[in-house]
């Protein structure tokens, strides 16, 4: 019997028992559908954020209080005094500093935004006129903080677009309205250019401020949260990294730079850091769905063996006419094999239909890739073999007579 | 060893251990049956018949004694050469039929020839000449819960018959057959006789045993009695 027979004669057997076989796969189904699914969003994600990342400037640099130590990233705007308006000053003036070309203080925190019908809650960033040649920001529509805004401690705001929507949801002109930020009273002159963001980071959902407001007014603070620098190409990033590096120490009058208090990223730096969460992520949620995957095959493994016990006199016949040991092993494997198989082809395409469904739902790059594909049909029928294996052999173990006297 | 014996047993016994209670099955049985032979071995039920007929058929081995089997002897083999023993040189007909369910009649009869790697021309015609000479002819595509219980027995008959065994075992081949069919099943039993083939037969019911040439009887595992049958029914055609 070779094995297009086998396989024919097993496809029939298996579709005896729709129902069965069905839910059957359905484990497999479900698990090769999410592996695909959460390893192509997880692709998705990866690229969206470095493509965020990247439209932010690419020669930026950014100085934050902190040491990398205690993960720079993610300490909180307030959280450490270190950095003030003079280091920023400093830089911009020192002979020593040759690297850079701009340099942007900023203080940011997160508040609740209130007009008078509606409120949101978004990220209130306090700049300088640099901001927008530092990170890339274009104007819609109104004007961007201006450098006697900063000066006189002006009450006005520039809003992303994403703030007009929320706040403003039916109003055309939005530039002259007031939003009230910690108390505050503040006219809207300008709307930035969409940078089509979305959730992590999203650069649609910021109010700018004069950066003079932001601290004094709105926040209550002195120091900064963060400097960004603009180097004067790509190529003198390091350099840059390492001149502001000890400029900062010597003016901190730190002497062991494992004790600085603060960090200076570069974007790649960022990047290789959104990269590894994202990254971690995937794994994770890979992990998960791996595992649901070996459950299906446990069931799977299951169904076989209530199959074996099934057709026990069936076996024991197949034995009595003259079937091998190896011959009845390979029989059941095909069936377990094609199962897991079919639950894989199956599975594959619900997880490429969700994760086109999701990619659109929250506009994201779709893809998918062909070795997670060849992956989950090589772990298909690898899950086949292995949970099929103990009831194929089971099956072939059977004494023909008591096979036979099986009722 | 005669030469012509295709079946020869020496002091065969089988004996079932359930804890430490033993149970004798088979007691010190030594038979001889020539090619060409129709024997009916006969007795009660619990007499030991179908653990001989397992034993015969390659399907359990003896606790003790000697089978030899067309010039084999079984109880040196392994499992994969007595799968081969039982393809090749056996042909078995059961009680209940044992075919295997929702496949057609021709596919029944397929199934030796393919564990025996026969390919699939080969196969498909033999299968047909012997559905036809159980008188088939018009059912081979139907499926085994469409044929009746006479028919289901023919159907396992041809089975038997393709590999071109040394001999038939049937086991109660008309337990489950009205008794009209049962008299066409006996029917081509002797005809296969006639034409050379060799047959043994268990069963416990008289009628069916007068069909054969000998009868050997068989009551707690011990043959009670062994001799040719001289009021042999015979089946006219």
């Amino acid at each position: 019997m070779d094995l297009i027979e086998l396989f024919i004669e097993s496809l029939g057997t298996l579709t005896l028992n729709k129902t069965r076989t069905g839910l059957a796969i359905l484990g497999i189904v479900i698990g090769i559908g999410s592996v695909i699914a959460l390893v192509s969003l997880g692709q998705a994600s990866q690229q969206a954020i470095q493509s965020q990342i990247q439209s932010l400037g690419s020669n930026l640099l950014t100085v934050q209080p902190g040491s990398f130590n205690q993960g720079a990233v993610r300490s909180a705007a307030g959280g450490r005094t270190t950095l003030t308006l003079d280091d920023a000053k400093e830089i911009t003036k020192s002979d020593q500093i040759t690297t850079i070309s701009k340099v942007s203080p900023e203080y940011s925190g997160r508040t609740q935004i209130i007009t008078g019908s509606n409120n949101t809650n978004a990220q209130v960033v306090g700049a300088t006129p640099v901001y927008t040649e530092v990170h890339k920001i274009d104007i819609a529509s109104g004007n961007f903080i201006t450098e006697s805004d900063v000066d006189s401690m002006a009450k006005v705001a520039v809003v992303g677009p994403q703030i007009v929507s929320d706040l403003f949801p039916d109003q055309t002109n939005v530039i002259g309205q007031t939003i009230r930020i910690n108390g505050q009273m503040l006219t809207i002159i300008g709307i930035t250019e969409s940078k089509g963001g979305s959730g992590f980071m999203n650069q649609d959902s910021i109010v700018y401020v004069p950066l003079t407001t932001a601290q004094k007014q709105l926040f209550g603070a002195s120091h900064l949260s963060s400097i960004a620098l603009e180097a004067k190409s790509a190529d003198l990033m390091v350099a840059a990294q390492d001149e502001v590096g000890y400029f900062l120490l010597a003016r901190h009058k730190i002497t062991d730079p494992t004790k600085a208090d603060f960090s200076i990223m570069s974007q790649q730096d960022i990047l290789n850091m959104a990269s590894s969460t994202t990254g971690t992520f995937t794994a994770l949620l890979s992990g998960i769905a791996a595992i649901s995957l070996l459950v299906g095959g446990i069931g799977i493994m299951n169904i076989m063996l209530v199959t074996v016990t099934e057709r026990t006199r069936e076996i024991g016949l197949r034995k009595a006419l003259g079937a091998k040991k190896k011959t009845i092993t390979t029989q059941f494997l095909t069936e377990a094999i094609i199962l897991t198989f079919s639950g894989g082809v199956i599975g594959a395409l619900f997880g490429i239909i969700a994760s086109y469904i999701i990619s659109k739902l929250i506009s994201m790059p779709f893809i998918i890739s062909p070795f997670s594909i060849v992956l989950a049909f090589v772990v298909s029928a690898g899950i086949g073999i292995i949970f099929g294996w103990y009831p194929a052999k089971r099956a072939a173990g059977l004494q023909p007579i008591e096979a036979l006297r099986y009722e | 060893m005669k030469n012509n014996a295709i079946i020869q047993t020496a002091n065969l016994s089988k004996i079932y251990r359930l804890g430490s209670l033993e149970t004798t099955a088979l007691d010190n049985i030594s038979i001889s049956i020539d090619k060409g032979e129709f024997v009916a071995i006969m007795g009660p039920s619990g007499s030991g018949k179908s653990t001989l007929m397992h034993i015969l058929g390659a399907l359990d081995l003896p606790s003790s004694g000697q089978y030899i089997l067309d010039g084999k002897n079984v109880e040196k083999l392994t499992d994969d050469q007595l799968a081969d023993i039982r393809n090749r040189k056996i042909g078995f007909i059961f009680q209940a039929y044992n075919l295997l369910p929702r496949t057609t009649a021709l596919k029944n009869v397929m199934l030796p020839m393919a564990y025996a790697g026969i390919d699939k021309e080969e196969r498909l015609a033999k299968a047909k000449k012997y559905l036809e000479m159980v008188g088939l002819n018009n059912r081979m595509e139907h499926t085994s819960n469409q044929l009746s219980g006479g028919q289901q027995q023919r159907v396992a008959i041809a089975r038997a018959l393709v590999m071109n065994p040394a001999i038939l075992l049937a086991d109660e081949p008309t337990g489950n057959i009205a008794s009209a069919q049962a008299e066409e099943i006996m029917a081509i039993f002797q005809k296969l006789n006639n034409e050379g083939h060799t047959i043994v037969m268990i069963t416990h019911e008289p009628d069916i045993g007068q069909h054969a040439k000998r009868i050997i009887y068989i009551r707690d595992g011990k043959i009670i009695d062994n001799k040719n049958n001289h009021k042999q029914r015979i089946i006219k055609n």
